[in-house]
């Protein structure tokens, strides 16, 4: 009943000015979409990268980022006896009680200054956090003025390549090494010992305790316990879920300022679509009624032309993820609200997000197709044929 | 069956507020079998006739009578249906999907019928080795000739084999030659295959090869 799939595909192939305008319309609308959904999905990426599901993070009650928290040494001693730690083969406690603050400094290559994450760490913790691997240079040395810089950041910032002094309030510190952590935001930090950095920065306290559960399944459990004990006065969360809520925000906001701005340029790209096809329609005008003559029916002349229209659409939709894949490649930053610390992260282009970015392509194609083919489909036979 | 009686067959047309009568009760009778001419000056309404005849227009009074068919009753699917069937059509200019080849035209009508593909394509090759372009199967509408253009035409209006032949002036896009090959043609569809023919024609050369040749003028028929 229906019309061949090649007569629509020639047909576009047909009037290659047309079609390369019209696709390159759609494909501008279909880049900027799966910029957005990239970019979202980067950021979201590395933050949720960045926490472990049998880890979990104590924060003081009522904080909900670690530079709002505060925990006591007190506090971060009943949690190192706590039976629900893990242990490593020496049977020392897999936990580390960490200083954070935020450190402005001066970026290279860019005027002005941003923010820096500093983490004070228990350096025989660093098991705690899979993935972290030293790439140039060595560990800091416990008690040492020494750091490690995260790889995204060694280079954005002054005084973070290996080998540079930084200076944090009145003490000079050595930067002795580089580290990766499988894309984390770990790697858009400085980490150094945590009782050296403690005086440094805010007194004696620290912002968070992190440690390994013996067994992540009692999970709920050990939070009930420990949010109840008075002693403490603690919030506790798996770490994977506390930094994938802290990119809910942004990478939302990512979505929807993405989302508004291809909503936009989809207007404008479906008006593109259904001039090109009314155009197609106008020009085939005796051929359409020759169809119906032969006893084709409206409705498969509509589907037709509707095809038509989506593969015209499909086609600008290549071409937006053709202009979008390069971005795989770039690393961008952004201030994670959270900690109003510079994050660097790179734009995700996934198959999914591609895929998504062709399901919208051919939606634009169904809708600015509709008219044209409605129109096609209703061509009063005997006036049609006449040419009129 | 393919005879055809036409009985005090009116047709206006309503352009604005503007009534313009084209046919004026007309009634004509043509045998299955036949091959009849239809002449006349232009805008005399022969057009609208063969229009009428092959139901791609719907009369305004009368009846209408196709193979005992009473097309002036049927309603847009029916009569979509009922042409696909029984009328094969041939236009001055040819008017062939320029982006399919001539065996993807000659094909066209064959997929509103069950069919298998193998089967489909066979008979699109036969309709055209009748015309004389079983070697042109693969050339496209711009790759042919005026007349052959018409021939590809030919093929695709007795694909699906049907009784009657309905060609608006086949020729009168086309050199001598050409236009006495397509000639040549309708009258052996008409006299090996039996299709009744009816063609709108300028040409008295043309219209001697019919059997009789009808005059329109005015809205008024006379032979
Ligand atoms: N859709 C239409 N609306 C109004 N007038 C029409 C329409 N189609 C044809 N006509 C008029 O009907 C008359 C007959 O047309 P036609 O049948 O094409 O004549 P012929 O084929 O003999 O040249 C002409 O005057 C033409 O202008
Ligand atoms: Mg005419």
């Amino acid at each position: 009943m229906a019309l061949p799939l090649s007569y629509n595909v020639r047909n576009v192939m047909q009037r290659p000015v047309s079609t390369l305008t019209t696709a390159v319309g759609v494909g501008l609308t279909i880049a900027i979409l799966i910029g957005a959904l990239s970019l979202a999905a980067g950021f979201r990426a590395a933050l949720v990268q960045t926490g472990s599901a049998d880890n979990l993070i104590v924060l003081r009650k009522g904080a909900n980022s670690e530079i709002s928290s505060g925990i006591s040494r007190q506090t971060a001693a009943i949690l190192r006896a706590y039976g629900e730690v893990a242990t490593d083969a020496r049977s020392r406690p897999l936990l580390s009680p960490e200083v954070v603050v935020v450190n402005n400094r001066r970026r290279v290559g860019q005027p002005g200054n941003s923010n820096v994450t500093v983490r004070g760490i228990d350096h025989e913790a660093l098991v705690l956090r899979r993935g972290v691997q030293v790439v140039a240079g060595r560990w800091f040395e416990p008690g040492a003025a020494e750091v490690v810089v995260g790889r995204r950041i060694s280079t954005r910032f002054e005084g973070c390549r290996l080998g540079d002094r930084v200076r944090f309030g009145q003490r000079d510190f050595t930067v002795v090494g580089l580290f990766s952590a499988n894309g984390a935001t770990f790697e858009s930090e400085i980490w150094g010992d945590n009782e050296v950095l403690m005086p440094v920065f805010r007194g004696e306290v620290f912002q968070s305790v992190t440690f390994r559960m013996r067994d992540p399944a009692r999970f709920d459990a050990i939070r009930r316990e420990l949010e109840s004990d008075p002693r403490l006065g603690v919030d506790v969360q798996r770490e994977s879920e506390f930094y994938a809520k802290q990119s809910e925000m942004l990478a939302n906001l990512i979505r929807v300022l993405g989302g508004f701005i291809t909503i936009i340029m989809a207007v404008g790209a479906i008006f593109g679509a259904m001039n090109t096809m009314f155009a197609a329609v106008g020009a085939r005008t005796r051929e359409i009624a020759m169809l119906l003559v032969l006893g084709f029916s409206p409705l498969s002349i509509m589907v037709s032309f509707v095809f038509e229209s989506v593969i015209l659409s499909l086609f600008g939709g290549l071409v937006g993820c053709l202009m979008a894949l390069p971005l795989n490649r770039i690393v961008t930053s952004t201030t994670n609200f959270s900690s109003f610390s510079e994050l660097a992260f790179g734009f995700r282009v996934t198959p999914g997000i591609l895929l998504t970015g062709l399901a919208v392509a051919a939606v634009m194609g169904l809708v600015g197709g509709f008219l044209p083919a409605l129109k096609a489909s209703r061509q009063p036979l005997a006036a049609a044929l006449r040419g009129a | 069956m393919a005879s055809i009686q036409v009985r005090d067959l009116s047709k206006v047309y309503q352009r604005d507020s503007q009534r313009i009568p084209v046919l004026d009760g007309l009634t004509l009778d043509i045998p299955d079998g036949d091959f009849v001419a239809l002449m006349g000056p232009s805008g005399s309404g022969k057009t609208t006739l063969l229009n009428l005849i092959g139901g791609i227009d719907t009369p305004t009074s009368g009846q209408l009578l196709v193979g005992g068919t009473d097309i002036a009753r049927l309603s847009g699917p029916a009569l979509a249906k009922w042409r696909s069937r029984n009328i094969g059509y041939i236009f001055q200019l040819y008017n062939l999907v320029p982006v399919l080849t001539a065996h993807q035209n000659v094909e066209l009508p064959l997929l509103l019928v069950k069919m298998s593909g193998r089967e489909r394509r066979q008979r699109a090759r036969t309709a055209l080795e009748i015309v004389g372009l079983g070697d042109r199967l693969d050339h496209f509408p711009r790759q042919l000739s005026g007349g052959q253009e018409q021939r590809v035409a030919i093929a695709r209006a007795v694909v699906s084999d049907p009784e009657l032949l309905l060609a608006d002036e086949p020729t009168g896009d086309l050199d001598r030659a050409s236009g006495g090959e397509i000639l040549d043609l309708l009258e052996r569809l008409n006299r090996e295959f039996h299709k009744t023919v009816v063609m709108v024609t300028h040409d008295p050369h043309a219209a001697e090869r019919a059997h009789r040749v009808f005059q329109l003028d005015k809205g008024v028929l006379s032979q």
